[in-house]
């Protein structure tokens, strides 16, 4: 029975590496939406602190969260990503 | 008519059929046919394939209906969409160089080719042809009905005469263009799109008198909708989270949007296009949701959710403007469309007809077909949209979650886990999408979750436990055969 088609080729350990990154990613940013939205908004509305004018939890967790996540990207892709072939024979691309 | 308003919209049609009939050439000019028409020979760059990824994603729902919704929610309803900022980076991170890379090994030009050589079943390519014809199908004809009416609305033509208008300027560049004029004309609309969310976000802040004094509006009227939970309060968080599945993570079952994730030239434009991707599709989203619910101070009163976008852009914005912002969710509804067009055609053509009518059809006969079934698709959807039938907007309803659900598995763990095999796949198929319809006929929002949350979690159970059962049988009967 012969399950791996592909042949062992390091070019996945890296794929596999990548992927996983971005599952942490998306824990990193479910945990920061999650943790400020209901954690600061839970409270009542009275006791809301503003910044900007936006209640503190919408400002921390969907402004800055936004922005804090765009920097994780881009920190990760360009430190963490390794360039790599997809075809075997190189060149050809017009 | 309000000639101010219509001008750049028609200018817009204008640009992208210039596009339609620029990439025609490629069309002629390539030596492998199917590869160029259905998936642009591979030649995406990293910005095209954000725009692509985004416009595509960015459907009717994000500029029409969600910033409606959040109108009634308030800022509840802007957290929820921000789930949506994952798709950004997750979907090309998750599917990543290693779909790139097994594509290319598999010659794959459709999802469908993935997963037929990946599985090496039969089955599995029915399943999945029949699937995507059937759900994209009817959620092609739900956007092409979105866009026929956002066509009467703006330009106070009747609802036919926008139809034929929109669906005429949509078929002309897919039909002569292939994958490659969708693709390009994505990237005008993400643009568009992007450009329109800047403009109305700014022009509604104004017209409120500034962030500080919308928000004390919004608290003045309900607190409730400057909280997460909802104007009513409905909104739990477990709800509201179980849409990171369904936007977020889930994404990476769609087929339309897997296919561009093996259409890319190259890893630098894969990772040029997680960065622009994220922020593009994060900065609409959180800007055209917030664009709803300040739009609750500035026009009180709005009954019809969808409306609410149309009216606020020609209450705030001097007329030329307001058409260049409402170019936006006409950019965005046919980006959706044409994407889900050629893809339904080559699941017909490529997955369909190649694979087990005519398997050795010569190039000229594989593009008169392509041709000709792109249009027929097209011409159908059409006359269904005209006077819609109950059964495709009962399909379109499950067409979302339902793909995911069929999809999610065989893909990621086909990928990932080399024990997976193809009666798991067709398990997890089966057990997806039958699970998905029945469980939101009888016991939508299970646990006060999405409805979509269970029959993800069930298709992958199934596809676990029969690939491991099947393996293992079939591990014991090779045994007895070697000796």
């Amino acid at each position: 029975m012969k399950h791996t088609v592909h042949p062992l080729d390091k070019r996945f350990k890296i794929a596999h590496r990548e992927a996983l990154i971005g599952v942490a990613l998306v824990i990193i940013n479910f945990i920061w939406w999650y943790g400020f939205a209901y954690g600061l908004g839970s409270d009542k509305v009275e006791n809301y602190t503003y910044i900007f004018g936006f209640p503190a939890w919408f400002f921390y967790s969907c402004i800055a969260g936004f922005v804090v996540m765009v920097i994780l990207v881009i920190l990760t892709v360009k430190f963490l990503f390794k360039d790599v072939p997809f075809d075997e024979e190189e060149g050809d691309i017009k | 008519m309000n000639w101010a308003v219509i001008t750049p919209l028609i200018i817009f049609l204008l640009i992208i059929f210039a596009v339609g009939f620029w990439s025609n050439k490629f069309v002629l000019k390539s030596n492998s046919f199917l590869e160029e028409y259905f998936l642009g020979e591979r030649q995406m760059g990293g910005f095209i394939l954000a725009m692509t990824m985004v416009a595509t994603y960015g459907s009717a729902s994000s500029f029409i209906g969600g910033p409606g919704i959040a109108y009634t929610q308030g800022l509840g309803w802007v957290l929820l969409a921000m789930a949506q900022v994952a798709t950004g980076y997750f979907t090309l991170m998750v599917l990543g160089k290693k779909f790139a890379i097994v594509a290319r090994q598999y010659k794959a030009i459709t999802l469908i080719d993935f997963l037929k050589e990946r599985y090496k079943s039969k089955t599995v390519v029915i399943l999945s042809a029949a699937s995507i014809i059937i759900f994209l199908f009817s959620s092609m004809t739900a956007q092409w009905i979105g866009g026929a009416r956002l066509v009467e609305s703006l330009t106070g033509l009747p609802y036919t005469t926008g139809l034929l208008i929109f669906a005429f300027s949509v078929l002309v560049f897919v039909i002569v263009g292939g994958f490659r004029a969708v693709a390009l004309t994505d990237a005008v609309q993400g643009v568009v799109m992007f450009v329109g969310t800047l403009i109305l976000l700014i022009a509604t802040i104004k017209a409120g008198g500034g962030v500080p004094k919308i928000i004390s509006d919004l608290a003045a009227e309900n607190p409730n909708l400057i909280t997460p939970f909802g104007a009513e309060g409905t909104l739990t968080p477990a709800y509201v989270s179980s849409f990171w599945i369904l936007v977020g993570i889930g994404v990476v079952g769609l087929p339309q949007i897997t296919v561009r994730a093996m259409s890319y030239k190259n890893s630098k434009a894969m990772h040029s296009a997680i960065i622009i991707g994220t922020i593009v599709v994060g900065f609409i989203m959180l800007g055209m949701h917030l664009i709803g619910v300040f739009a609750r101070p500035v026009l009180p009163g709005v009954k019809i959710g969808d409306t609410v976008m149309p009216l606020l852009s020609m209450k705030v914005l001097p007329p030329f403007v307001a058409g260049i912002v409402l170019a936006a969710p006409m950019a965005a509804i046919m980006s959706t469309v044409d994407a889900l067009l050629i893809l339904v055609s080559s699941a017909l053509v490529k997955d369909v007809y190649l694979n087990y009518i005519k398997p050795n059809a010569g190039d000229d006969h594989v593009k008169k077909v392509s041709f000709s079934v792109t249009a027929i698709i097209g011409i159908l959807v059409i006359i269904l949209a005209l006077s819609p039938p109950d059964l495709i907007v009962w399909l379109n309803l499950f067409s979302f979650g339902g793909l995911e659900s069929v999809f999610i598995w065989p893909v990621i763990l086909g990928l990932y886990w080399s024990k997976g095999n193809k009666y798991g796949a067709i398990t997890s198929m089966i057990l997806g999408m039958g699970s998905y319809i029945l469980l939101d006929r009888f016991y939508p929002n299970a646990f006060g979750l999405h409805t979509v949350v269970m029959p993800i979690v069930l298709s992958f159970i199934g596809f676990v436990m029969v690939s491991l059962f099947s393996h293992k049988k079939e591990a014991a009967g090779y045994l007895k055969i070697e000796k």
